[in-house]
């Protein structure tokens, strides 16, 4: 039997043997990752055998494992973007000056649900749902009011939208025009990704191939009208808000990047032409390593694909640029004070992976749509990890790390796995018809669920350390008044509009519909 | 021999909100506790459901909702129910559902409200203590 005297002499397996299974494990919970990935209680170098340029290779150096800027957050630290949007234009608008007389260079659009399933805001099914989580744009006028005021030369806006996507991005260019702004100063993302929706969020109208067609549509128009526009931000974050795990994240959100890249070329794009304005949008979720290791293989991935498969040439095109959200469903309503700690450390692997914006989740979500103070806390969160804990001083401080490039490793071959499998089906559009994605993220989110209720996955507050009595918190109320006000305002506009010439251009657009060489923008 | 009546449940999800993870692990733990199960499926509007409940004979309906919209919708389930005279039927609501606006459904005759982390088994019991057998 090895003692203390002689470790130094051991290898993994005998310090395994005679060590470390010498005092017994603690019972009951798991040591698996939340996507149920099975953890070595150590990891040395002889675990990961690693190839430094073949599988790391330097920051803004493919394969872009450790970050896809050569100076990363000591160039530049990543944009703090919080999302936001409720009530008319008029309110949203107010809030969006109040952001940017404070310092903040970039928006993001939040639309309400009526607007995201592309109805009015008097149509029957949006009764209680008008400006209840987002704005309410039902026309351009509400869309020159959203943004009146406000530089569209100067600013970015990221758009959430994805069924009606392209006639949003029409009403931007609109506003932009009616600004004297010209079509190739425009910045920002739509984003368009309706894959996702079909797979977990499920905000859509149309089907999934004429959808695919409007989708590629926007990618052609943007391509040659709005270089400096993202035409598509492809996002995970839904699909694991729907229950998916982290492997399953980064292997959908990635089949539906390259069904994309597949429908472009189809179109005759060239994969140089559009490839370095897609955009991708991640989940942080709470198993801190598992999420790192997500961000590091799904750069990795993209970079071999778009230049092996795809033959991409620019560099640009092999880039893997991401905005991150924290999770929502990772927060509880009970404690919810706790939420703020979850977030924190979410927030934290969003960065040590090497993330281009970040939207942190505030507190009270779990109840309801944050306040302004607790907004300003999540946005406060992120600034500690930027200026007071030294995480960024340092690019991807995590790489080499034998535990996380091994998990980076088997993150990435599960997604292989499920590449394959999607290929098998016939790819991602037969795939969602089959339900083959619903099905897994439902059994995925089943699992985690049981996982919780055995207890052998603690959640604070929720399964263990619970209050008899929960404190009161104060919450964000929409005044229920806003959804006559903007109902007013659509039926004045239907009123004053040149009906006929409304007609007619419906006519022409469903005309155009039906025609495969037209562009739908 | 007598045999043990299955508790019928709807599991319904009202308005446009398309976040529909809770509702599928819901049904499929009420399932695997036995019971039978109905799910609706995505945009429901509140008559669609009350039909449902009352073609599909259901001891309870689960409502699940996530979009701010609660107070608008469920009252009119409640309502609906009523005009019915399937007032007999259970409604529990889910979701992201302040605690004021709890209280306000919970005087309008809605049973029980579970906001997130709320344990499916505690759902199994309250369904089974609440529904006769």
């Amino acid at each position: 039997m090895a003692t203390t005297e002689d470790r130094r002499e051991l290898g993994g397996e005998e310090w395994r043997k005679e060590l470390y299974d010498a005092t017994p494990e603690r019972q009951g919970e798991l040591f698996s990752t939340i996507s149920g990935l099975e953890n070595e209680p150590l990891y040395t170098a002889e675990s990961v055998p690693l190839e430094y340029d073949r599988d790391l290779g330097y920051p803004g150096v493919f394969p872009f494992t450790r970050g896809v800027y050569p100076s990363m957050y000591r160039g530049k630290l990543w944009t703090m973007r919080q999302f936001a949007g409720f009530g008319t234009a008029e309110e949203t608008n107010e809030r969006f000056r109040y952001l940017l007389e404070h310092g903040q260079t970039g928006l993001s659009t939040a639309f309400d649900m009526p607007t995201l399933m592309g109805l009015d805001s008097d149509h029957p099914r949006s009764l209680g749902e008008v400006g209840r989580e987002g704005v309410a744009v039902d026309s351009l006028a509400d869309m020159e009011t959203l943004f009146g005021g406000i530089p569209l030369g100067e600013v970015s806006t990221s758009m959430t939208i994805n069924a009606p996507a392209a006639m949003l991005l029409a009403f931007y260019v609109c506003v932009g025009e009616q600004q004297g702004v010209p079509r190739s100063e425009l910045r920002g993302t739509i984003q368009t990704d309706i894959l996702k929706e079909y797979i977990a969020q499920k905000e859509w109208i149309f089907p999934p191939e004429p959808s695919m067609r409007l989708v590629t549509d926007m990618v052609e128009f943007c391509a040659q009208e709005l270089p400096r526009w993202h035409p598509i931000s492809i996002s995970g974050y839904h699909i694991r808000e729907a229950g998916s795990n982290a492997v399953q994240e980064l292997a959908f959100t990635l089949a539906n990047g390259f069904a994309y890249v597949d429908a472009a070329i189809a179109r005759g794009l060239a994969v140089d032409d559009f490839a370095p304005r897609l955009s991708f949008f991640f989940n942080a979720h709470v198993d801190f390593f598992e999420e790192i290791a997500k961000y590091r293989a799904a750069r990795r991935i993209w970079a071999r694909e778009l230049r092996g498969r795809y033959g991409a040439k620019n560099p640009r095109s092999w880039l893997m640029r991401f905005h991150t959200q924290t999770a929502g469903v990772s927060l509880t309503a009970q404690q919810p004070e706790v939420n703020i700690v979850r977030t924190a450390l979410e927030a934290l692997a969003a960065v040590l992976g090497g993330t281009q914006s970040l939207h942190t989740n505030s507190f009270d979500e779990a109840l309801a749509l944050p306040t302004e103070n607790a907004v300003r806390l999540a946005l406060r969160t992120q600034q500690v990890i930027a200026h007071e804990t030294g995480v960024v001083n340092t690019i991807d401080p995590l790489g080499g790390s034998y535990y996380l490039e091994d998990l980076t490793n088997r993150l990435e071959a599960e997604a292989y796995d499920y590449f394959d499998r999607i290929e098998k089906l016939g790819g991602v559009v037969p795939a969602i018809e089959e339900n083959f994605f619903q099905r897994e993220i439902a059994e995925a989110s089943f699992r985690y669920q049981s996982e919780v209720e055995a207890k052998q996955r603690v959640i604070v507050g929720v399964n263990r350390y619970q209050l008899e009595d929960e404190p009161d918190v104060e919450i964000l109320r929409i005044d229920p008044a806003l959804e006559q006000k903007q109902i007013d305002r659509v039926q004045a506009l239907r009123e004053r509009r040149d009906s006929a010439a409304a007609e007619r251009s419906l006519a022409a657009l469903k005309e155009a519909s039906t025609r495969d060489e037209m562009t739908l923008l | 021999m007598l045999v043990a009546r299955k508790i019928r449940v709807v599991i319904a999800k009202p308005g446009l909100d398309g976040h529909d993870r809770g509702a599928k692990i819901i049904a499929r733990a009420l399932r695997d506790a036995g019971m039978e199960v109905i799910y609706t499926g995505l945009h429901q509007t509140p008559e669609q459901i009350v039909e449902t409940a009352i073609q599909e004979d259901a001891d309870a309906v689960g409502v699940s909702i996530l979009s701010g919209a609660h107070m608008t919708l469920v009252p009119r389930i409640m309502d609906g129910l009523r005009e019915n005279g399937a007032e007999d039927v259970l409604v529990v609501l889910g979701g992201t559902i302040p605690a004021e606006d709890a209280e306000e459904l919970k005087r309008q005759g809605v049973a029980a409200v579970f906001t997130p982390g709320a344990p499916t088994s505690e759902i199994v019991e309250f369904l089974r203590g609440k529904v006769p057998a």
